[in-house]
C-alpha cells in the first residue's frame, strides 16, 4: 500500500487573492474646466459638480457645468475650426487620426484604470475591450479620411463634411462612445462639440491630451461637461448641423421632437431589450457563456444587452442548471481587481432604477434568483439576477432595466420564438443559438434587430455597423455605414 | 458477459437528451478558455496553486533512449523535486512498460505512483491482442496507472462500437490499476469529436480521459481541456461516476499550468483540484513550477542552476 | 353626364380590394363651367377616407409586410416591371385622366406617363442589387463572419403630391416597394381618379393585397392621424409646407420613425433624375448586421 500523497485531498474552498491594479499611474486633477477652442476655460455658470468612483463613492474630481453661453462659445469655436479641418488634405487628417489611435494604445493602461475608476466597470473589461476597441475605432476611421468618395456609392458626387456636430454620449462606455462618435465625424472633416455624461466625464477629458499630442487643431473637438440641460442646450443651438445621441429612448425621442422641422441631421442610438434565443440544438455550454456575456457584460448596463432570454422548453431545465452553476463562479467585486467579472453599478440613480425593477418584477409575480453576494458597505452593487415565471406583459420583460437582470421565458417552436422576440418596441440586438445553419439564417432574417449575434453575443468591431430598428434609434455606427451620417454629397 | 452499451450507440429513452458537452461551438469554447488565462494569481494562493500543480504532475519520460538509470533518476526527482522539503512530490512517474519494474522498485512505499503507457502507445496500430498483452504486462509489473490510447483509426472511420469495446477490454486488462484513456485530441479534428471520444471512454470505464500522447503535432490546449472538463461534468451527472482529466504534451510553463487550474476551478469547482482528478503529463514543467514557487517565496527570479536536473 | 358613358366610381384601395370609405363619405371633383351662370360640372365622386379607414389600411399593410419583405428580390423586380408594362399599355387612359381632371396639359401628361414607365423600370432593376450595393461583408478582427444587409423597414406612410399626380405617386411608390416595405398612401383627393386607376394596375400586377393601400381624402383631415399612427415605421412626405413638415417629423418622435422629405417641386423636376435615386430607397431600409463564429 502506498501512503497517501500529502496533497491528495481537494481544498474545500479555493479563491484567487485580491489582485488590484495600481491606480497611481493615473493623474486625476482636482478640477476640470471646459475644453473649448483648444483651451481650458472656466464655465460661465461658475459651477462645478463632482464625479465619483461608484465602487467607493469617493469623489474623484470636480467638473465644470457648461451653460448655454458655453455651448454657444463651443459651437462658434467648432464653426471657426471647420473650414481648416474640412479642407485639410484627407491624408493629413488620416495621420492625426492614426496618431490618436497609437497614443491611446501607448497610454492604454492609464485609460483603462481611469475608466474603471470613473465608471465602476471591471478592469478586465476596460483593459481588454473599452480601450483597445477605442483605439481600433480611430485606426479604422483614420484609413477612411482620404477615401471618403468610395463610401458615397453615388456616382458623380463628392464627399463633404456635414459641418458642426453635437455629440452626446452615455456613461456606460465613456471612452468607447467618445471614440465611436469622434472617429467617423473627424474622418469626414466635421468639427465637434462633445458632451460626455455627467457621471463619467474623466476619460473624455483625458482624451484631450491625446488629441492635442496627435495634432488635432484647436476648435476641432470641444468638450463641454454637464448634465441634461447642457445636452439640451447643445441640441437647441442653431449653429449645430447634426446631432448624434446615444442614450435612453426617452431622451432620444425628446431630441427628435425638438429637432422636428429644423432640418438638422440626427442619428440616435437608444435603448434595447435584446431577445436571446436558445434552441435545443444549440451548443449549450457556449450558449451559457453567451448568456453571461449578453447580460452581465458591464453589469448589464449595455443598450444591446441580451436581457430577455427565450429558451426552447425542451432544454429549459438544463440551461437553467448550467446557467446557475456558471453564475456561481462569476466574481462580483472591486472593479480594479483583475479577477473581477462584475464591478459596481454606475451610480446611485442607476442602482435605484435597478432596485425598483427587482421589486416590480417580484410584485408582478416573477420569481427572483440572485447569485450569492455580500455587498460592501460603500458603493453601488448588484449581483447577477435571474427572473423566472416571467410573462410577456410584465414590466421587467418589456422595459429596459440596464442592469444585471435577466428575464427567462420559454418557447415551443421557432415561430413562437420569433414572435416573442419581436414583440417589443425596441430593436437593437438579438441572439440566436443553434447548430443548424439554415435555421440561423431563417431566424436572423426574421428578427427585428439591427445586430443579430448568432452563436455569439456582444461582439463589437470598428468595421461592423451597429445600430437599431424601431425605437432603438436610427443610423449606424461602425463600418462604412457609420460614415454616412457624417457625410454630405456635393 | 453482457455489455453495457453507449448512449451514442443506442440512446435509451432517459438519455434522448444528449449531454450538452457533445455539441460544441469552437469559437465560444476557445474564447471562454482564453478568458481564464487572464486570471491573476497572487501571494499565498499562487504558492498553493503551484504546489497543487506539482502534486498533479505525472513526470514523464517516453523516449526510445530511456534506460533503467535514467528512469531511476527521474523517480528520485519525482520523490523530491527540490531540496526544499516544502515542495511536495509529484503525482506519478510515467514510463514505457519495459521500465515499469525499475520505477516500481524506486517508488515503492512512496506516495508517488507508477504510471505506464501501454496498448501499443502511441499509435495503437497493432492488433488488439498485442495491445491487451501490453496493458496486462504493465499492470503485472507494478503500474498503479496505465495510460492507453484509443484507436483513432477505428474512431475516425466511424467504428465507435469498436472503440468502446476496446476501452472496456483495456479496463479489464488493467485490473486494479487506474485507466487513463488517451484520446489523442490533436488527431480528431474537431471539438465535437473530442467530446464524443471522451464520452465513449468514460462510458467504457476510463478513470481519466487524457488529451495526448505528446507524440503528435497538436497536444493539450486549454480549449481541449475545457471541452473534456465538460465531458466529465456531464458524465458525472449521467452516471454518478467521477472521471479525471489529464492534459499532456507541450505544457512547459507555470503560467500555463495555472491557466489549466483556473479552468478546472471555474468549470468544476475546487473539489476537482486534486491529483486524484486532474493531472499534467509533463517533464520540463516541473522545474518551471519550482522556479516560480521560489520566486514567490523569495521575491527573486531564479537562475538556471537554482533548480535541479532530473 | 350622358347615356353613352358608364359612370365610374372611385373607391379606396385597401388590402387589395376597392371598398368605399367606412364613413360613407365622398368628395366631389368639379370643373368650373364655361359660363358663370351655370353650376360647376361634377367630374367624379371620390371616397373620403376616415381615421378608421386608416386603421384598417395600416392593419392590411402590416399583414402584407412579412411575405413581401421576404419575397425573392427578383420577384419584386418583376412585379415592378409588370406595373410598367400595364402603365405603358394604358398610357392613353392616364393621359386622358390627367388632362380630363385638370391636373396637366396634354403635352406634359404624355411626358408624365412616359417618365413614370421609365421610373418603374429603373427601380425594378434595383430589387436584386440593393444587397450588393448597400450591404457589406465586414472584415472584423476576430474569428467571425460578419455581414450587413439592407432589409425592409416596415410600413411606410407616403404623402405624394397632387401635381404631378401620377409621377409623384410612382416616384414615391416604387422606391418604397422595391426594398420590401408595405405602405399606406394619403392621396390628395384631386389626384384620386389617377391614383385609384393606378391601383387597378397594382391589383393586376401581382402586387400582393395590402402591400399598397391608397386612401383618398383631404390632407388636412388625415395628415395628423397618419403622422400619429404608431403602426408606421417611416414617413415619406412630399411637401413645401413647414407646418406639415414639422407636424410629421414631430409626431415621428413618439415612435422614433424615420423617413424622407422632398419638396413639392415642379413637374419638370419630378421628371428629372433628381427625383429618383438610391437615396430614395435607402431611407426606407434598415441595415442588419449578423455575426457568426468561424471555427472548427
Amino acid at each position: 500500500m502506498r501512503p497517501t500523497h500529502p496533497l491528495a485531498d481537494a481544498p474545500k474552498t479555493f479563491d484567487y487573492a485580491p489582485s488590484l491594479e495600481d491606480r497611481s499611474i493615473v493623474e486625476i486633477k482636482d478640477r476640470y474646466r471646459l475644453y473649448i477652442g483648444g483651451e481650458w476655460v472656466a464655465p460661465s455658470t461658475r459651477q462645478y459638480f463632482p464625479t465619483q468612483d461608484p465602487s467607493t463613492e469617493e469623489t474623484l474630481s470636480e467638473v465644470a457645468k457648461a451653460g448655454p453661453r458655453d455651448i454657444d462659445r463651443a459651437v462658434r469655436a467648432a464653426r471657426r475650426a471647420l473650414p481648416g479641418w474640412a479642407q485639410m488634405k484627407g491624408s493629413a487628417r488620416a495621420r492625426i487620426l492614426f496618431a490618436i489611435s497609437r497614443i491611446l494604445q501607448e497610454r492604454a493602461r492609464e485609460f483603462a484604470i481611469l475608466e474603471t475608476l470613473d465608471n465602476g466597470k471591471p478592469i478586465r473589461e476596460s483593459r481588454d475591450i473599452d480601450v483597445p476597441l477605442s483605439a481600433a475605432h480611430f485606426f479604422y476611421y483614420a484609413g477612411w479620411t482620404d477615401k471618403l468618395d468610395y463610401a458615397l456609392r453615388e456616382p458623380g458626387h463628392r464627399a463633404a463634411p456635414v459641418g458642426v456636430c453635437g455629440q452626446i454620449i452615455p456613461w456606460n462606455f465613456p471612452l468607447l462612445m467618445a471614440a465611436w462618435k469622434l472617429a467617423p465625424a473627424l474622418a469626414c472633416g466635421n468639427t465637434v462639440v462633445l458632451k460626455p455624461a455627467e457621471t463619467s466625464p474623466l476619460s473624455s477629458l483625458l482624451l484631450v491630451e491625446v488629441l492635442e499630442e496627435a495634432g488635432v487643431p484647436p476648435g476641432v473637438v470641444n468638450i463641454v461637461t454637464g448634465a441634461g440641460e447642457t445636452g439640451a442646450a447643445l441640441v437647441a443651438h442653431e449653429g449645430v448641423d447634426k446631432i448624434a445621441f446615444t442614450g435612453s429612448t426617452e431622451v432620444g425621442k425628446a431630441i427628435q421632437a425638438k429637432l422636428a422641422g429644423s432640418g438638422k441631421r440626427l442619428t440616435l442610438e437608444l435603448g434595447g431589450k435584446g431577445a436571446h434565443l436558445i434552441f435545443e440544438d444549440a451548443p449549450l455550454d457556449q450558449a451559457v457563456e453567451g448568456i453571461v456575456r449578453g447580460i452581465f457584460f458591464n453589469q448589464g448596463q449595455v443598450c444591446c444587452a441580451g436581457s430577455r432570454l427565450l429558451v426552447e422548453e425542451s432544454v429549459e431545465a438544463k440551461v437553467m442548471e448550467l446557467l446557475k452553476n456558471r453564475l456561481s463562479t462569476l466574481r462580483v467585486g472591486p472593479p480594479l481587481d483583475k479577477n473581477t467579472d462584475l464591478g459596481a453599478i454606475h451610480s446611485k440613480e442607476q442602482m435605484g432604477r435597478v432596485r425598483s425593477y427587482l421589486q416590480a418584477g417580484q410584485d408582478e409575480g416573477a420569481v427572483l434568483w440572485q447569485a450569492f453576494f455580500e455587498a460592501p458597505k460603500k458603493g453601488f452593487w448588484c449581483p447577477p439576477c435571474l427572473f423566472t415565471n416571467v410573462t410577456p406583459s410584465m414590466k421587467i420583460a418589456r422595459e429596459e432595466i440596464f442592469g444585471p437582470v435577466l428575464t427567462i421565458q420559454s418557447f415551443r417552436t421557432p415561430q413562437e420564438a420569433v414572435a416573442l422576440a419581436n414583440n417589443s418596441n425596441y430593436g437593437l440586438s438579438a441572439g440566436v443559438w443553434t447548430d443548424k445553419g439554415s435555421k440561423i439564417f431563417a431566424l436572423s432574417q426574421q428578427l427585428q434587430a439591427g445586430v443579430v449575434w448568432a452563436n455569439t453575443f456582444n461582439q463589437f468591431d470598428p468595421a461592423s455597423p451597429f445600430g437599431g430598428y424601431k425605437e432603438s434609434g436610427f443610423g449606424r455606427e461602425g463600418g462604412l455605414h457609420g460614415l454616412l451620417p457624417y457625410l454630405a454629397q456635393r | 458477459m453482457t455489455r453495457k452499451t453507449s448512449i451514442l450507440l443506442n440512446p435509451s429513452e432517459r438519455d434522448l437528451l444528449m449531454p450538452p458537452c457533445l455539441l460544441v461551438d469552437a469559437v465560444g469554447l476557445e474564447a471562454r478558455a482564453a478568458e481564464l488565462r487572464k486570471r491573476s494569481w497572487k501571494k499565498e494562493v499562487k504558492l498553493e496553486a503551484i504546489e497543487r500543480a506539482i502534486s498533479m504532475t505525472d513526470l514523464t519520460t517516453l523516449e526510445g533512449a530511456d534506460t533503467p538509470g535514467r528512469v531511476e533518476r527521474l523517480c528520485q526527482k519525482a520523490l523530491r523535486p527540490d531540496p526544499n522539503p516544502d515542495i511536495p512530490p509529484v503525482a506519478a512517474v510515467c514510463v514505457y512498460p519495459n521500465l515499469v519494474a525499475t520505477a516500481a522498485r524506486v517508488l515503492e512505499g512512496s506516495p508517488v505512483e507508477v504510471a505506464s503507457v501501454a496498448s501499443g502507445f502511441p499509435a495503437g496500430q497493432v492488433p488488439l491482442p498485442l495491445r491487451l498483452e501490453d496493458t496486462k504486462m504493465a499492470a503485472e509489473n507494478g503500474a498503479d496507472e496505465i495510460d492507453v490510447v484509443i484507436s483513432r483509426s477505428a474512431f475516425l472511420s466511424g467504428r465507435l462500437e469498436q472503440v468502446f469495446e476496446e476501452v472496456q477490454a483495456f479496463k479489464e486488462a488493467a485490473g486494479p490499476a487506474r485507466l487513463k484513456v488517451i484520446l489523442e485530441t490533436g488527431e480528431l479534428g474537431t471539438f465535437d469529436r473530442i467530446a464524443k471520444a471522451g464520452w465513449l471512454a468514460c462510458e467504457a470505464g476510463a478513470d481519466f480521459i487524457k488529451t495526448s500522447t505528446g507524440k503528435v503535432k497538436i497536444n493539450a490546449t486549454p480549449a481541449t481541456a475545457l471541452c473534456m472538463l465538460h465531458v466529465v461534468r456531464d458524465f458525472e451527472a449521467h452516471s454518478g461516476r467521477v472521471v479525471g482529466v489529464k492534459v499532456a504534451g507541450g505544457i512547459r510553463k507555470s503560467k500555463e499550468a495555472l491557466h489549466y487550474l483556473a479552468l478546472v476551478l471555474e468549470t468544476l469547482g475546487p473539489s476537482r483540484l486534486t491529483n486524484r482528478l486532474f493531472r499534467f503529463g509533463a517533464s520540463s514543467l516541473l522545474n518551471d513550477l519550482i522556479r516560480q514557487w521560489k520566486k514567490q517565496k523569495t521575491g527573486r527570479y531564479m537562475g538556471p542552476d537554482d533548480v535541479c536536473l532530473d | 353626364m350622358s347615356a353613352d358613358h358608364i359612370h365610374k366610381t372611385y373607391k379606396l384601395y385597401l388590402g387589395g380590394g376597392f371598398p368605399r370609405s367606412e364613413s360613407g363619405r365622398s368628395l366631389k371633383i368639379e370643373k368650373a363651367s364655361r359660363s358663370a351662370s351655370r353650376p360647376p360640372q361634377i367630374l367624379a365622386q371620390i371616397a373620403r377616407a376616415s381615421r378608421k379607414d386608416l386603421r384598417q389600411a395600416v392593419e392590411a399593410a402590416q399583414g402584407a409586410l412579412g411575405p413581401w419583405a421576404r419575397a425573392r428580390p427578383m420577384l419584386r423586380g418583376q412585379i415592378l416591371h409588370r406595373m410598367a408594362e400595364m402603365l405603358d399599355a394604358r398610357g392613353q387612359e392616364f393621359e386622358d385622366l390627367l388632362v380630363g381632371f385638370g391636373l396637366s396639359d396634354r403635352r406634359q401628361a404624355r411626358l408624365e406617363v412616359e417618365v413614370s414607365c421609365d421610373r418603374l423600370l429603373w427601380y425594378a432593376g434595383w430589387s436584386d442589387k440593393l444587397g450588393q450595393v448597400l450591404g457589406a461583408v465586414n472584415p472584423v478582427s476576430g474569428p467571425f463572419f460578419d455581414f450587413s444587409q439592407p432589409e425592409a423597414m416596415g410600413v411606410v406612410a407616403v404623402y405624394p403630391t397632387e401635381r404631378p399626380a401620377l409621377l409623384s405617386l410612382v416616384s414615391t411608390l416604387a422606391p418604397v416597394l422595391v426594398g420590401g416595405n408595405s405602405s399606406v398612401f394619403l392621396i390628395p383627393y384631386e389626384a384620386g381618379p389617377v391614383a385609384i386607376t393606378f391601383a387597378e394596375i397594382l391589383a393586376t400586377s401581382d402586387v400582393p393585397g395590402g402591400v399598397c393601400n391608397f386612401l383618398t381624402g383631404t390632407r388636412d383631415e388625415l395628415l395628423t392621424h397618419f403622422a400619429m399612427h404608431r403602426g408606421f415605421s417611416a414617413n415619406f412626405l412630399v411637401s413645401d409646407d413647414p407646418r406639415e413638415q414639422k407636424l410629421v417629423s414631430y409626431e415621428a418622435a413618439d415612435h422614433v420613425k424615420r423617413g424622407k422629405m422632398v419638396p413639392q417641386g415642379t413637374p419638370a423636376l419630378w421628371r428629372s433624375n433628381a427625383c429618383q435615386g438610391l437615396d430614395w430607397i435607402s431611407p426606407f431600409l434598415e441595415i442588419k448586421t449578423t455575426w457568426h463564429p468561424i471555427g472548427l
